[in-house]
């Protein structure tokens, strides 16, 4: 933000340019392997597979796709898309709720043993899922949720990190709110509807975004659980197209299937950009 | 319309006593004004009317029955809040109408009344607007607002003004009076600010060290203080106090005689208020002055005695006073002495 600030302000003549000179080379840098990707769904794969490759689109676009979404290599990439899907937006929401009212009632309520609570999920914060895979695939096959949503979804949302903000964000909350809440006959969970959570909407959203993502890209536990091709999420599924032995690789099917899996977390990204910033930037008071 | 009684109310925090037996009648309709220095205890008191502290010890009674254990909404009570406390995703009307809501009113009844104490406070032009989009002023209205659309017994006011400045204060302080007394409604109001105490005031509490150093109306206050406390808190600048030797119907100190009640003898702390100082060539006080604070109407002096004690005299009109001036000459009269007990701060006389 800094940056950009004192850009608008001051840079002017060849400062302005270089600067924009630079930025346009580093997004070329970063666009081009996309750019690769995108033409190689494209083309035919004798296309691909003959050096040079090509750098312009092709015209099998709607073949390769059409080819991708209802057929797909092992699964139609259409199943894996809504597996993404459902597993990414349960994972967002199901650790947002449970943050709020985790942070709700560390923040707001006087209970024995309140600060052990918080450290003990604090101390979680430590523990990413791969330390933990070894137990939680035990659990969840004991429980047989093997190759379901829920299974996918539950081990993954509980958050230290999402109810930690929300702590923090809930501590600047000035206390006569809850008390003028009081006095106006709010209950505690009235209180945290009608109050606390429409003041937290824009933490709400930026976290969303980036629970979403981080849900979307999850691959080491989908790749654990789901043994089913029918429950492959699409991050997972990129990787089981690739070919083993033998077998021939559909590049350009593997290609259209690389770009629409980026499709939905460039979607949310843009759609609640936003919020997403005012989220980052300014907690509203 | 309530009265509220406070019977030998103490708080304590652990093993600290914060309030040490208060207790207090509230008429029906009466403005109470609890005023103290900060850290007196004076908003935990009136958190403990509010019931958003618990009482440790004594019995509140909102209208004759007892209200140690109910919540704040069952007590039929509306507080303002020092920083106003406005929902602030909410627009004004949203704010004000909140309680109403909760309450299960029927909408078109909390828009009327929403729109009737809108009218009374001239917020009718701002009630879609956010608080942020508010002035300090305005924000201390709609925290009004919110307290009169209940209608409720009993008003308790947190030192609303202290975020306002000082001509706003004065504004306010005249508007939350003439509304207090327009609806009638027993009002409990909290400031530090002694001038709010003295103008608002039906009756005021002056606290000190969790203890009401005395319990009376303001100029009672001023006129007769109880205890040497209540006399430098109250009054602007504050009281003269000297440590003076009573001996058979005179005062002593510093080379200084004045006439004293009979019947007290021994050490005593002698108060004189500096208004009621006024020069004449033989008055008993002699001050070095050492600065000068013109008001306009009067002048603040400050200065020395001979004894080397501080001392300050306002006197009327404008004086304007010299380096290396001869000292200046004060009198005053016998019933504005006021004296207390050296050990324990009581009045004696």
């Amino acid at each position: 933000m800094a940056r950009e600030i004192t850009g608008m302000v001051e840079r002017r003549g060849a400062g302005l340019w270089l600067t924009h000179l630079l930025m346009i080379i580093g997004v070329l840098v970063i666009f081009f392997p996309i750019w690769l990707a995108f033409v190689a769904s494209t083309v035919t794969q004798p296309e691909i597979v003959q050096p040079p490759m090509p750098l312009w689109p092709g015209d099998r676009f709607v073949e390769n796709y059409t080819a991708a979404l209802f057929s797909g290599v092992n699964v139609p990439v259409l199943t894996m898309l809504a597996n993404s899907m459902v597993m990414a937006i349960g994972i967002a929401v199901g650790k947002i709720i449970i943050s709020l009212l985790s942070a709700f009632a560390i923040v707001y309520f006087r209970f024995p043993a309140r600060n052990i609570f918080f450290w003990l999920i604090f101390l979680t914060l430590m523990l990413p899922v791969e330390v933990r895979i070894v137990p939680t695939y035990e659990v969840i096959a004991g429980f047989g949720m093997l190759n379901s949503y829920s299974g996918l979804i539950f081990p993954l949302i509980a958050s230290a990190t999402a109810t930690f903000l929300f702590r923090q964000f809930f501590l600047t909350v000035p206390d006569e709110l809850a008390e003028a809440a009081r006095v106006d006959g709010a209950g505690a969970m009235r209180f945290f509807w009608d109050i606390l959570l429409p003041m937290s909407r824009t933490n709400v959203a930026a976290l969303f975004v980036i629970l979403f993502i981080y849900g979307w890209n999850q691959y080491l536990w989908p790749l654990l659980i789901t043994t089913d091709p029918s429950m492959n999420t699409i991050v997972m599924g990129i990787k089981q197209m690739f070919p083993s032995g033998d077998d021939v690789a559909d590049w350009p099917v593997i290609m259209a299937t690389s770009i629409l899996a980026m499709v939905p977390p460039v979607v949310v990204v843009i759609s609640m950009q936003k919020l997403f910033i005012r989220g980052l930037v300014d907690s509203e008071k | 319309m309530a009265t509220v009684d406070l019977d030998n109310i103490k708080k304590r925090f652990g093993a600290t006593e914060v309030i040490k037996s208060v207790s207090l009648n509230v008429q029906d309709g009466e403005f109470v004004v609890i005023v103290g220095p900060s850290g007196c205890g004076k908003s935990t008191l009136l958190r403990m009317v509010a019931g958003l502290e618990t009482i440790s010890e004594g019995e509140l009674r909102i209208n004759g029955t007892r209200a140690n254990d109910l919540e704040p909404m069952d007590r039929d009570i509306a507080m303002v809040f020092q920083n106003y406390a406005l929902y602030p995703h909410m627009s004004v009307a949203q704010n004000m109408g909140y309680g109403l809501k909760i309450a299960g009113l029927p909408k078109p009844e909390i828009a009327a009344k929403v729109a009737e104490a809108a009218r009374l406070l001239q917020l009718t032009e701002l009630l879609d607007r956010k608080p942020k989009q508010l002035s300090g002023g305005q924000r201390q209205r709609v925290a009004m607002g919110r307290a009169i659309v209940r209608a409720p017994s009993v008003f308790l006011f947190d030192e609303p003004l202290s975020n306002l400045d000082a001509k706003l204060r004065v504004q306010m302080r005249l508007e939350i009076k003439e509304l207090q007394s327009k609806l009638g409604i027993t009002s409990l109001y909290v400031t530090h600010d002694q001038v709010e105490a003295m103008t608002m005031a039906d009756r005021m509490i002056v606290m000190n060290g969790g203890v009401a150093e005395q319990i009376g109306t303001p100029l009672d206050v001023y006129e007769r203080p109880e205890t040497l406390f209540a006399a430098q808190f109250i009054g602007s600048p504050s009281m003269n106090v000297i440590a003076a030797e009573a001996r058979e119907g005179t005062l002593h100190f510093g080379g200084v005689t004045l006439p004293a009640p009979t019947g007290i003898t021994g050490p005593v702390m002698l108060g004189l208020r500096p208004e009621h100082l006024s020069p004449h060539p033989d008055g008993p006080v002699e001050m070095q002055v050492m600065l000068a604070e013109p008001l306009g109407a009067n002048t603040l002096l400050h200065g020395k005695l001979a004894s080397g004690a501080g001392f300050t005299a306002s006197l009327p009109g404008v004086h304007r006073v010299m380096p290396g001036e001869a000292p200046l000459r004060l009198s005053i009269e016998p019933q504005n002495l006021h004296l207390f007990d050296a050990e324990t701060g009581r009045r004696i006389g």
